[in-house]
């Protein structure tokens, strides 16, 4: 008699610990989970489909990104503001590295390359080891958190146009635009992330954030081509105090920036070496607008 | 030939719909049936104290502050008591969305959101206006559930921002560069006023009914009642917060 009430107690017990993550689950009743599962993902002539990606989630990236996709993993309590973000939460559909214009959701490439990319300064590594078909499934099960890719189509890219030969013009016009816009609000008038507003920065969660500093050798979070830069303050990084430049930036203008930023990087370049010649001076944050 | 009987008939049947509709629809936009709520909203107590706002960061700002110290504004408080920048609404609202053509204006100003809380109803287009030589970035953080947040820079000069919201809310904004700058976007269904200086308020363009009133204020939190509105008459709904 004694065993058998043990046995139902021990039944009932394990049915109510099996229980628990289904409530966490009921938390997020804002959607359907289970048809969120049905997300794919295209990347190229790839489809990727969020249930094939259950398993290298568990094993890769959960330990961060945590089961409910809402960056409080187990690791995340160790990633401390602002050298090191913690982890995105994926439940919000907000992404800073995106094709598409501020306030819409990213293009599924664009989170394919944040995956293959990682983000320097960051925990989040290469993934460039994982299968492409990997990767494209991850970008499915990525979207499948938030309730955002279920009911809102991705923003349209930005068109980049053709980028142009660089030139001593074009570096000292991107030096204007610099003055103009005022990058170095935050940045500093020489990209070393020491502007005025640099150490009041903080990202949509309030947690403390800085400016990227353009002269430590360390890379943009969106990747380091010309046309990464080009995309980064044409789009902006939602989540983040980096707001889009699209309205007051126009596309020629933007290559002309991208340049003037190259001489602020340690990296070796053709940019470096003409403002070198050029010995172009800092921008004057007291000069009337207007007026460099 | 009985079919085209019946298409007949449907017809008509749309036609006399379409015709009382337009109707119905005709006295509602009319303002002549209409009433509207009026009141103040008062702070019990005295005004607390509102700090002093270091602009010393930005010269341009500080500059335009120079005779004229800028305080914080979770609290304006009137001559007599009278809460500003506080909105009414009406919570219970189930008409459709208001047909104004308005375009509320958020203008920065001198390192000041102007006015520091912009109401607007659902889908109602808004202005994001810079008259400041200084760049501002315009960072509205919805809860990413409800509405999509966006961040747009606004260096001098630079053109109008246009945008609308889909869901009701409360939203605060904020500039980045200058993080003393904070104001809020107020998103509600239907009619709504925001209280002027001396803490009163009138929502006009509200058809007969019995309604709840709401009044939103940003730290107070909201207080609701319950008014009817008679055609043509005039509710009265006054409130009192208390600080916090």
């Amino acid at each position: 008699m004694r065993t058998r009430l043990r046995k139902w107690s021990l039944l009932l017990g394990a049915a109510a610990v099996l229980a628990l993550p289904l409530t966490a689950w009921a938390q997020l009743s804002t959607f359907d989970l289970e048809k969120a599962l049905n997300a794919e993902s295209h990347v190229g002539n790839l489809t990727g489909h969020a249930k094939d990606a259950a398993a290298p989630y568990r094993r890769y990236c959960v330990g961060c990104h945590g089961t409910l996709g809402d960056g409080e993993g187990e690791n995340a309590a160790w990633m401390e503001a602002p050298l090191y973000q913690k982890p995105r939460n994926f439940q919000l559909g907000v992404f800073k590295c995106r094709s598409t214009p501020t306030g819409t959701l990213p293009a599924d490439q664009d989170l394919y390359d944040a995956i293959t990319r990682g983000f320097d300064r960051s925990n989040m590594p290469q993934w460039n080891t994982l299968t492409k078909q990997e990767r494209t499934d991850l970008v499915a099960w990525v979207k499948h958190f938030s309730p955002r890719f279920a009911t809102e189509k991705p923003g349209t890219p930005i068109t980049i146009p053709p980028e142009p030969e660089v030139t001593a013009e074009r570096i000292k016009a991107g030096r204007d635009v610099f003055a103009r816009v005022q990058c170095w609000k935050c940045h500093g008038v020489q990209g070393m992330a020491n502007g005025p507003s640099a150490s009041t920065l903080t990202d949509d969660l309030g947690r403390p954030i800085a400016p990227f500093n353009f002269t430590d050798g360390t890379r943009p979070k969106c990747g380091d081509t010309d046309q990464d830069i080009y995309r980064i303050f044409m789009t902006g990084l939602d989540g983040t105090p980096m707001p889009s430049f699209a309205d007051n930036i126009k596309p020629e203008e933007a290559w002309d920036l991208v340049f003037y930023l190259r001489t602020f990087m340690s990296q070796k370049s053709k940019e470096k070496e003409l403002a070198k010649q050029l010995a172009l001076k800092p921008v004057d944050p007291n000069a009337p607008v207007g007026q460099q | 030939m009985r079919k085209r009987y019946n298409s007949a008939a449907v017809l008509s049947a749309v036609v006399v719909l379409a015709c009382c509709g337009a109707l119905i629809l005709n006295q509602n936009v009319s303002a002549a049936g209409e009433g509207k709520i009026t009141g103040t909203v008062k702070l019990d107590g005295a005004a607390p104290h509102m700090k002093g706002i270091d602009m010393s960061k930005d010269p341009y700002c500080s500059k335009a502050h120079a005779t004229d110290p800028a305080h914080l504004e979770t609290y304006v408080v009137g001559a007599s008591g009278g809460l500003e920048n506080a909105v009414l609404y009406i919570s219970d609202w189930s008409g459709s969305a208001l047909a104004s053509t308005a375009v509320p204006v958020f203008d920065q100003k001198n390192c000041m959101y102007t006015p520091h809380v912009l109401a607007m109803d659902v889908g109602q287009t808004f202005k994001v206006t810079t008259s400041d030589a200084t760049a501002h970035n315009i960072h509205p953080l919805p809860n990413p559930m409800t509405n999509v947040g966006w961040n747009q820079s606004q260096p001098p000069g630079a053109p109008p921002i246009e945008k609308s919201w889909k869901k009701p809310e409360m939203i605060p904004v904020q500039c980045n560069i200058h993080p003393w700058m904070h104001g809020w976007f107020v998103v509600v269904n239907g009619p709504y006023a925001t209280t002027d200086s001396n803490g009163s308020y009138t929502i006009n363009n509200v058809p007969p009914g019995s309604y709840t009133v709401t009044a939103w204020q940003e730290q107070s939190g909201t207080q609701t009642q319950k008014v009817t509105v008679a055609a043509g008459a005039s509710a009265t709904a006054d409130f009192t917060f208390k600080a916090k």
